[in-house]
């Protein structure tokens, strides 16, 4: 059904891109993976939330005594009463962006913000507290749209933001105007980006322990425990080191789960005040509604090209629904813009981006991290260039591409880029498909990604990634790491980079992660950025004991120095003559002997450093999608797919199929079925009837062909694979209608009404031109 | 509503509980008798996710009450496996990497398992329907089919043996 093709496979490894399970894959399977949402504690209780119903409020009074009376009910706990009122956000480097009361003290800024917290023996009576509790409210004036949030006399939703501007971005570089009068012709369009839920299987949930001693320990499900940890200091005033977060398994993230939330909060808040522990599961109706989203985007761009399709210059405003709160919401503001511009050299570029703050659920980062609405936005664009100057869209867009050695002004240098390959592979798939049906077209959409960010907003004295390796007299490896297993594969990643690098067999290896109490610090899961930095961190790591290793088998040996020593296969040896070798577990044993009786313990790290502004290395794709359409309902069916993809050197087999496969049906998803509308702040389909996600009857073959390259910066030459593929799919969707039909759609998700109506005005059309 | 006794038999194994009539079965098999590999993901029978088998036919135990699975044999993730011995649909979830964050692995397992009950060959067509009602947001599904295909085709029959 699927096809995985590798164009240029790299020198076979021993266990690197090779079949290996994911290492935790027995647990998962069996059922005995423990998520924060399974997690019982002696004497806990359990914690509800109750939320705000108005958009825009100030909070003049709450009277919790009656919910107090009812048995089971342990305690209650407010903002004003039971926090420091401190105003938290991810971008701690900057005071203004911190914006968010987690229980707010005064004022509440969306439909679904947590008020007031209770706990109680269960669940049940927690819930049933809730009606007890009144919240006198003086109902503000909201404002839900940035184009209505940035007029002049729109309500105020943070003092002192002038406009409700939240953020701005500026990205530029070369002459724009000079480069505009050079392009023969210029094309300018206005699109709209919906928003999209993460729609995590496990919801947001939290189980906060504090006890008398000072100490808070918590499970929770979230993407970087030393975020956590630093926030929930922050925010409790207490020292890191006294907050211990434990993050074993976790039921997905997608860019949801790396800021505080009010399971975890509030569940804490709780906890200190009773000393008991307590448990807060979100409702799927809550962590659609209180959580936070895609960032919804008004895009404006405006092309400039030659007849001959060379790419001359760019013009993009973007506005944001920035939502209630700041959150990630600035770093998508930054992506999206850089993003835009990707995977093309422009002689000029400019990028104005603008965050605004509405009365509506705070928007973030989302896997593809603003880059899936600018490569809506962009390739649809070009697409439509193509056509307007009649030229091959595959061939202008080749012509145009990023190469190794591009350099984007002040942004970044491109050192690995394999997208003139993809082109090919794409070329030659669609052309392998011959003539379509009638109701069938084939899209296409091309995009980079990073790996890794660069920017140190959160004010982390620690280096990005960190790891150790633990060699024990047995052989068997210890791993530690802080970067994040979210279900994207990364322990598994990991150990197969620790095993290739020390010599031995991924069993051998152990990964402990998920857990600041006996982790190194690291920034998690987010930005693509594990394979890259923790795989660099442990490669490192690995290398440091190897060489304790080997420098007693090189004591021993009494070889000639010209000689190396290399370990493989559990077996220590001259590679020049790898018959000549010894046991791993005799020479680790005696190397222990050696160090009095320590353990072998190797320590890496990994911060970038001169790799421009955004990342130290970039993925390429090009993606074809078939899609069908019934012109009487305006439906789409996904038909089949080709990415054709470079990530560098594939380090994780299994996982990167996944993670592609897994990416585009989300990125599928997002092009046109996951729709979210809000009436006066309030989102109309908080549930999975309404909400709808791509099932198994929907998912088309999603191919892959990978480019093999190799990426100077990352491990073995491995970057980034699994987030850039959420990019191109709802563009390739879009440029599939447009050959269909020649109907262009300017806002997704694409619905079947907006296809019906495209396809309407192009027969009224058609029938005045008769 | 005064509490009632009842016998769940879960995974071969009877088990008396004292609860509410109104105790949905998911919640009898997690919350009373403490079997979490069983998962909730919705609130609306949307997810699949706390998928199990009664009487080998698969049915989402958030949309029945456990008063209602009195009498009949109920299979959770957790009974899939013999001595230590994994069946076939879970050696095929680990060799094609059918799961990532593995929340929605137990019920899209056990839904996987009452479609090859009921249909031992099943198309590609009839395996995407029998996991329709199951939600995986992070594999895209393809994984999924071909772990069942795997087991269909007769690849882990001797470790059934």
């Amino acid at each position: 059904m699927n096809k995985y093709t590798v164009i240029n496979p790299h020198e076979p490894f021993r266990v690197i891109n090779t079949h290996v399970r994911n290492i935790d894959g027995i647990a998962k399977v069996t059922g005995r993976a423990v998520y924060t949402f399974d997690v019982k504690l002696p004497g806990m209780l359990y914690g509800k939330i109750l939320r705000s119903p108005h958009p825009h409020a100030k909070i003049l009074k709450i009277d919790y005594s009656k919910a107090l009376e009812i048995p089971g009910v342990m305690g209650v706990v407010t903002g004003k009463e039971d926090t420091l009122g401190v105003k938290q956000g991810i971008w701690r480097r900057y005071k203004d962006l911190c914006d968010e009361q987690i229980l707010p003290v005064d004022k509440v800024r969306y439909i679904g913000e947590p008020v007031v917290a209770v706990a109680a023996i269960t669940e049940e009576i927690a819930e049933k507290a809730l009606d007890y509790i009144d919240v006198e409210y003086e109902v503000l004036p909201a404002v839900f749209e940035p184009m209505d949030a940035i007029k002049k006399d729109a309500p105020e939703i943070h003092e002192g933001f002038e406009r409700n501007i939240n953020v701005t971005r500026h990205i530029e570089w070369g002459d724009v105007e000079e480069a505009f009068e050079e392009a023969d012709y210029i094309r300018e369009d206005w699109f709209k980006c919906g928003g999209q839920a993460h729609m995590c299987m496990e919801t947001r949930c939290a189980v906060s322990s504090y006890t008398p001693d000072g100490k808070l320990t918590i499970y929770h499900s979230n993407q970087s425990p030393y975020y956590m940890q630093a926030l929930m200091a922050g925010v409790l005033g207490m020292r890191e080191g006294d907050i211990r977060i434990i993050s074993t398994y976790v039921g997905g993230g997608f860019g949801g789960k790396f800021e505080l939330d009010g399971a975890i909060f509030c569940s804490a808040v709780l906890s200190i005040k009773l000393k008991r522990p307590v448990k807060i599961v979100y409702t799927r109706e809550e962590d659609f509604i209180a959580t936070k989203r895609r960032t919804p985007m008004y895009y404006y761009t405006r092309t400039g090209v030659k007849k001959d399709g060379t790419f001359c210059a760019r013009e993009a405003k973007v506005f944001t629904n920035g939502g209630a709160y700041t959150g990630m919401g600035a770093t998508a503001l930054y992506l999206t813009g850089f993003f835009h511009s990707f995977p093309y050299k422009w002689k000029a570029y400019r990028y104005d981006g603008y965050r605004v703050y509405t009365n509506t659920l705070p928007s973030t980062s989302m896997r593809g991290f603003g880059a899936p609405q600018a490569m809506w936005c962009s390739e649809q664009q070009i697409e439509w260039i193509a056509a307007d100057l009649g030229l091959d869209p595959i061939e202008m867009r080749r012509k145009n591409a990023h190469e190794e050695g591009t350099i984007i002004p002040g942004q970044a240098t491109i050192a690995s880029c394999g997208i003139q390959q993809c082109f090919d592979e794409i070329k030659k798939w669609i052309d392998s498909k011959g003539q379509l049906p009638p109701n069938r077209a084939i899209g296409i959409s091309a995009c980079g990604f990073m790996s890794g960010g660069i920017f140190n907003w959160f004010d982390t004295p620690y280096s990005f990634s960190s790891a150790v390796v633990t060699v024990n007299q047995d052989g068997t490896v210890e791993l530690n790491v802080g970067a994040q297993e979210i279900g994207q594969g990364s322990n598994t990643t990991l150990a197969i980079i620790c095993a290739e690098t020390l010599g031995v067999k991924v069993e051998d290896v152990k990964v402990h992660s998920g857990d600041t109490d006996f982790n190194p610090a690291d920034l998690g899961a987010w930005g693509s950025r594990q394979t890259l930095m923790a795989g660099n961190a442990v490669k490192m790591a690995a290398e440091d004991a190897k060489r304790q290793i080997l420098e007693f088998a090189y004591a021993q040996s009494g070889l000639n120095i010209v000689y190396d020593l290399d370990i493989k296969d559990r077996w220590v040896h001259a590679i020049a003559r790898p018959e000549r070798g010894e046991d791993f577990v005799k020479v680790v044993r005696r190397a222990i002997r050696g160090k009095d009786g320590q353990r072998i313990v190797g320590r890496g790290y990994y911060t970038p450093h001169r790799k421009g502004m955004i990342s130290p290395a970039y993925s390429y794709m090009l993606q074809a999608v078939e899609i069908e359409v019934d012109e009487e309902t305006g439906k789409i069916r996904l038909c089949d797919s080709l990415t054709a993809h470079d990530c560098g050197q594939p380090i994780n087999h299994l996982g990167l199929i996944g993670q592609l496969e897994g990416a585009f049906s989300m990125a599928a998803g997002y092009g046109y079925l996951e729709y979210m509308p809000f009436e006066d702040g309030k989102l109309m389909n908080p549930n999975l009837v309404d909400y709808k996600v791509i099932r198994a009857t929907e998912m088309p073959p999603a191919n892959i062909a990978e480019v093999d390259t190799y990426e100077p910066e990352g491990p073995y030459g491995a970057k980034e694979a699994g987030e850039g593929l959420t990019n191109p799919t709802a563009a390739a969707i879009g440029n599939a209608l447009f050959r269909l039909f020649g109907i262009q759609i300017k806002e997704c998700p694409i619905r079947a009404e907006m296809i019906l109506k495209a396809l309407k005005e192009k027969r009224e059309k058609e029938q005045q031109g008769k | 509503m005064e509490k009632k006794v009842v016998v769940l038999n879960v995974n071969g194994i009877d088990y008396e509980l004292y609860i509410n009539p109104k105790t949905l079965l998911v919640e009898a098999i997690r919350d009373y008798i403490g079997l979490t590999g069983t998962k909730r993901g919705c609130d609306t029978v949307s997810c699949g996710a706390c998928t199990v088998l009664i009487n080998g036919m698969s049915i989402k135990s958030c949309s029945v009450l456990a008063v209602q699975a009195e009498g009949y044999k109920i299979t959770t993730i957790e009974g899939l496996e013999k001595n230590g011995k994994l069946a076939p649909i879970q050696e095929a979830f680990l060799d094609q990497g059918a799961y990532q964050c593995g929340f929605c692995a137990p019920g899209m397992i056990m839904s996987s398992q009452a479609l090859l009950n009921e249909n031992p060959n099943p198309t590609e067509w009839e395996i995407r329907e029998g996991i329709e009602g199951n939600i995986c947001r992070c594999t895209g599904y393809n994984s999924i089919v071909r772990a069942v295909q795997a087991v269909a085709s007769g690849k882990y029959t001797e470790v059934k043996s």
